[in-house]
């Protein structure tokens, strides 16, 4: 056997701290090593043309490339030695970066482990074996979870892109928060003109079949092949009848349910639709607080509705549908305003959030653009605007900016002004953020032309005098505490991840940050894709972001899948776990710890009960092997062998 | 039901100024059966002045009366000042949270603080304790017109670290103890705006106008009284409720009454042994009004009697008037 | 206002000294004003409380410590409880107070004699004496006749003791004075 191995100086990254010529040195004369060498950029092509000449020259069969994370090139240097003429399982990365010359200042302790651990790398790589991936159909149809903004830019572009599409949204329309805006900086367009046609897109195209006010029950299979259930939440009216004429709306006694769509502003009917662009255009019962439900007598939608579309008797449904790929853009969530007792936040009804006041503001919405204050409906003339309510607030574990409330408030105070001539608007900020095109221009706007008072500093409490509101805050630039006697207060209250976004994150198996926002493969380079396969990600669900943001990445990861399913068929990964029938007692024990489902019973012609892998669902993570009492399940590529091939290594003194 | 004993940290206040404080807490745990001891030969818990020469230091002062303490194996000991409270807390937990600050205290003092007792404020021991029910159940009379605007300062509840009891932007523990025994509470909106504090002496001006937006929104919420559970609160809403009305201009004339006091009352307990005539600003007004719950039971009814006989006769007002117009009508 | 030149002035090792002793890392301050918002003693202060919090973080050892601002500083917590970086703001404040008694370098020399009498009344007796107090402040301060006119109130009222309550244990007290001055001596 002739190891060759190629230590990696990535510029300064590892040279800096690792002496990599003396490891070079050191390696040469390890047994089975034939060549060792060092070089300063092992993935560019010169770097990899090195390895080929080198396979050739000095007649290498195994390579140890000592550099950065498998993580990173792995898969890069697989495939130069597969160009070489060697199997691509016939190489080990040991990983000399992130475990070691980014991590250590010392650079003769650095060195010493990197001699260790490239020591280990070449006892791996001579106990490794050939491995061959076999391949495997892939169903061309494309999940989509999430019809905001992003979610249906994902859809609409897979579904032009000839893939047929299957679009949940949980709640009964599709929109989500873009729908609610009334314009959108910086061109003060109309949100839901520019939307309402996407909307219209997304229900008369011919790719996309919508699950409306449904939700992700359980997923299974992988990249290719998912199996995905769908619960399909009771909405107590047979959508199938429903024309969306409106007149159980009109008629429905139960006028105080809370209306989820304006965020609380107003009450709305027990049975309603949510606003009137809504697609699908459809009535729901609101169980909460329809009388059929809490008093157990009423009727009044079934008597009136002229199709009968009324099932007091309806239940939640599961449909089963199966995919190839999966597009996650489930978007965002808002802090609570209980967070904040200094603000009076709940207790004061003129103290509300930016959305809610977006829907004061909409033509469409419950005072039909009116703004008014909510406890009296009068017209406010002094409205404060408090930016970062919980944003940038580590006290309330929120360390983050949530990136578009400077836009949106710099909207609002414009709009107020064009609303109420007379009033006066005073924004509390602590910096001003709007890094994109027309942005800025767009909040000096709101200074310059539309007289809105930016005042620089946190507001520390709000409490009521009588009709008015008093804010008291500071001017740090003045040096000094003030108070403004508002109308109206308006909390530009912090971005969260949605409600339920990590349950979703369990069952996709992709992982999401401490907050609950979903992590990308690479924060540059991949910055839709997630780290298990046929998984993509677009919108606010990623972090928050504002609609162009949103729609791009809506875009690019409709680009992705259609990439993904210009092939036919998939290779599969060969690492995976293979059982040895002999060994094997039938314990079973690895089917119950598999979290991926992919072991299953199989009787052998004598009758003898066996473990089976299915290699296609078998994600590689090796808790069976572990799980085994008799060894008789091994991981391809980290069988135990190998894995104490390495221990001994550097076990040795 | 056993009954239940604490150590009751009185502190300086409560044997001079505040000696009302003192009164009405004892004679209110009596009446709740709550029993509490005095610990033998306590010493000034050293306020905020020791807090302005060194931390370990302050903390040995509070520190020598928790050893008392402790030794008396009350384990939780009660204290109705919230200043006292608030550096018995911070030497507590300072002692109990870091082992060598627990050390350095112990150096100055003879006997060392072994981190066993817990500090409470008096409104906690009632509202968690004994509990609102049994709170309720020992009212006697009523306080008819009384609106009180409950005032809780500044470190009763913050910071949240130390004060570890109610909300440190929103309290409503003495809003719920008022409530419990009857007393019509405001919506009070400077719940904890500072009072001053201990500047009274030094900058009296700057206490005045801290004060005063304190008694104004008082009244600006409909009050007319103020509940405090503060020795120094008091003195400068009180006391000095004089200095303010010459130096602000104002005329306030607003009882400020401890929380006990209030509570003692609805006790039927004496205003002598409430010590209701110690306030400067005269709670007499009050302390007349008071009636038992049996009048108060007796005018309500009164009132709805009345309330429906008026609408009788309005009515029978109304049914002749119609009478007579179409007895016109006819003729 | 004079130039300030960040070069000269810069005292890295008072800002690492006020860290240490308050357990607090003024870095964290991104200048949002809260605290100045919320500080009932905004108006009094020579500087507000994130100026206070800025002076620290450009370390102006000088400018902080004969501050007006950190002397009358109430330790209300109002700043504590809503900075939104979790800095014990108060803490810093009361740090700052130690300092610059340390350094004899108080500004308000009123409050800190209202505080020296306090704590000799308490070295003396073991607890407060009101009256003690005050009159020892008067007496020092030069304001004779601060709050005589609230004498006569308390006296009517029977709250005055015209002689201290000495307690048994007060030399024990006194004790926590002498060994608290005689290390703080030893630590120079």
């Amino acid at each position: 056997m002739r190891v060759g191995v190629f230590i990696c100086h990535c510029g300064s990254n590892i040279a800096g701290t690792v002496d990599v010529a003396r490891a070079a040195a050191e390696l040469r004369k390890v047994p089975g090593v034939a060549f060792a060498t060092n070089y300063m950029y092992t993935c560019s092509e010169p770097g990899q043309d090195e390895i080929k000449q080198a396979i050739k020259r000095e007649n290498l069969d195994r390579i140890v490339v000592a550099a950065c994370s498998p993580r990173m090139h792995e898969l890069t240097f697989r495939r130069t030695i597969e160009k070489a003429g060697l199997n691509r399982y016939f190489l080990e990365m040991a990983n000399i970066r992130e475990h070691i010359s980014w991590v250590g200042l010392d650079k003769e302790a650095n060195t010493i482990k990197a001699i260790e651990t490239i020591k280990m790398a070449v006892a791996k790589v001579m106990q490794n074996k050939p491995l061959y991936s076999s391949s495997f159909k892939i169903n061309k149809r494309v999940l989509v979870i999430g019809g905001g903004v992003a979610g249906m830019q994902a859809a609409l572009d897979c579904g032009d892109g000839g893939l047929e599409v299957v679009l949940v949204e949980k709640s009964p329309s599709v929109g989500g928060m873009m729908a609610r805006l009334d314009k959108t900086f910086p061109t003060i367009d109309c949100s839901i003109c520019i939307l309402g046609p996407k909307m219209v897109d997304v229900a008369q195209h011919d790719k996309i079949k919508l699950y409306a006010y449904s939700e992700i029950e359980d997923i299974k299979g992988y990249v290719g092949n998912y199996e995905v259930k769908i619960r399909k939440k009771a909405t107590y009216v047979d959508w199938t009848k429903c024309t969306g004429c409106g007149l159980c709306m009109e008629k429905c006694p139960s006028k105080n349910s809370y209306d989820y769509f304006n965020f609380g502003v107003a009450p709305t009917k027990a049975i309603n639709i949510p606003f009137p662009q809504a697609i699908p255009k459809k009535a729901k019962i609101d169980p909460d607080f329809c009388r059929q439900f809490t008093k157990g007598k009423c009727g009044v939608c079934a008597k009136i509705c002229p199709t009968g579309a009324i099932n007091y008797e309806m239940q939640d449904e599961i449909v089963t549908e199966e995919v190839g790929a999966i597009v996650v853009a489930s978007g965002y969530g808002l802090i609570d305003m209980d967070k904040f007792p200094e603000y009076g936040g709940g207790r004061y009804p003129d103290v509300i959030t930016g959305i809610q006041y977006e829907r004061l503001l909409n033509a469409s919405g419950p005072t039909e653009g009116h703004i008014v204050r909510p406890s009296d409906h009068t017209e406010p003339k002094t409205v404060v605007f408090v930016s970062c309510a919980g944003s940038r607030d580590k006290s309330l574990g929120i360390p983050y900016c949530s990136n578009f409330c400077c836009m949106y408030i710099a909207k609002q105070a414009i709009l107020t002004k064009d609303h109420i001539p007379d009033s006066q608007s005073y924004v509390f900020y602590m910096d001003i953020r709007s890094p994109g095109k027309g942005y800025d221009e767009f909040t000096r706007r709101a200074q310059e032309d539309y007289g809105a008072k930016y005042v620089r500093g946190r507001v520390s409490r709000i409490y009521p005098k009588g009709k008015k509101l008093v804010v008291v805050g500071a001017d740090t630039l003045l040096g000094t505490q003030v108070e403004v006697e508002a109308d109206l207060v308006v909390l530009a209250t912090a971005v969260t991840a949605a409600p339920g976004a990590a349950q979703l994150a369990e069952k996709l198996h992709i992982s999401y940050d401490t907050f609950g926002f979903y992590v990308e493969s690479h924060p540059k380079l991949r910055p839709v894709e997630t780290n298990t396969s046929g998984v993509f990600l677009a919108g606010a669900a990623q972090g928050p972001k504002d609609i162009p943001a949103s729609v791009g990445q809506g875009s690019a990861a409709a680009a992705k899948v259609l990439a993904l399913f210009s092939k036919d068929m998939l290779e599969s990964d060969p690492a995976v776990a293979k059982v040895n029938e002999n060994t094997c007692v039938g314990c079973l024990k690895c089917k119950l710890t598999c979290p991926f489902g992919a072991i299953q019973e199989k009787e052998l012609r004598g009758g003898k009960i066996v473990a089976s892998v299915i290699e296609t669902v078998c994600a590689g993570c090796g808790v069976c092997t572990s799980t085994c009492p008799c060894g008789a399940i091994q991981l391809s590529h980290f069988t135990d062998n190998q894995l104490l091939a390495e221990v001994n290594a550097i076990c040795q003194k | 039901m056993a009954e239940k004993e604490y150590a009751y940290y009185t502190g300086c206040s409560l044997e001079g100024t505040a000696v009302e404080y003192d009164m009405s807490m004892r004679q209110v745990f009596k009446a709740l059966g709550v029993g509490i001891i005095e610990p033998e030969d306590w010493s000034c818990c050293g306020s905020t002045p020791a807090h302005t020469v060194d931390r370990v230091f302050a903390a040995a002062l509070a520190a020598r009366n928790l050893t008392i303490i402790e030794k008396m194996g009350t384990g939780i000991v009660t204290v109705p000042c919230p200043s006292c409270l608030s550096v018995l807390k911070r030497a507590h937990l300072g002692m109990t949270q870091d082992e060598s600050f627990r050390n350095e205290v112990n150096e100055l003092l003879d006997e060392p603080y072994e981190g066993g007792v817990v500090p409470k404020s008096t409104l906690q021991v009632m509202l968690e304790d004994v509990g609102l029910d049994a709170i309720a159940s020992k009212v006697t009379h009523a306080l008819p017109g009384l609106v009180v605007a409950p005032y809780y300062g500044c470190i009763l509840t913050r910071p949240p670290e130390i004060a570890q009891f109610d909300d440190p932007e929103n309290p409503v523990s003495m809003d719920k103890i008022l409530e419990a025994v009857g007393v019509k509470v405001a919506d009070y909106a400077f719940k904890l705006e500072c009072c001053g504090a201990a500047f009274g002496v030094p900058k009296r001006d700057m206490v005045n106008r801290l004060t005063y937006r304190v008694l104004s929104m008082a009244l600006e919420a409909g009050a007319n009284c103020i509940a405090v559970a503060c020795p120094l609160c008091q003195q400068n809403l009180d006391l000095r409720q004089g200095q303010v009305n010459s130096t602000m201009g104002s005329s306030f004339n607003l009882p400020i009454l401890y929380f006990s006091q209030i509570v003692g009352l609805t006790y039927g307990l004496s205003p002598k042994e409430l010590g209701m005539d110690k306030l400067v600003v005269s709670a007499d007004d009050i302390v007349r009004s008071r009636i038992t719950i049996e009048e108060l039971a007796q005018r309500e009814a009164n009132a709805k009697a009345a309330e429906a006989e008026a609408k009788a006769a309005e009515k029978l007002k109304k049914a002749k008037a119609k009478e007579e117009d179409t007895k016109t009508e006819e003729t | 206002m004079d130039t300030l030149n960040l070069t000269k002035s810069l005292n890295l090792s008072f800002i690492e000294q006020v860290s240490k002793e308050s357990g607090q890392n003024p870095s964290l301050c991104y200048q949002c004003g809260n605290c100045t918002a919320g500080c009932p003693y905004t108006h009094f202060f020579d500087y507000p409380v994130s100026q206070i919090m800025r002076l620290l973080q450009t370390g102006q050892r000088d400018t902080i410590l004969s501050s007006k601002a950190i002397w009358l500083c109430a330790t209300c917590e109002t700043c504590t409880t809503r900075c939104p970086c979790e800095i014990d703001v108060a803490m810093i404040m009361d740090t700052l107070r130690i300092i610059a008694r340390r350094e004899n370098k108080v500004s308000e020399k009123d409050v800190k004699l209202f505080y020296d009498s306090f704590l000799n009344s308490m070295k003396e007796h073991g607890r407060l004496f009101e009256v003690g107090t005050l009159l020892s402040y008067n007496l020092r301060s030069g304001n004779f006749f601060a709050d005589a006119d609230l004498g006569p109130k308390v006296l009517e009222k029977g709250k005055i003791h015209f002689l201290p309550r000495k307690i048994k244990g007060r030399d024990k007290v006194a004790k926590i004075f002498t060994r608290f001055q005689e290390k703080a001596k030893k630590h120079g």
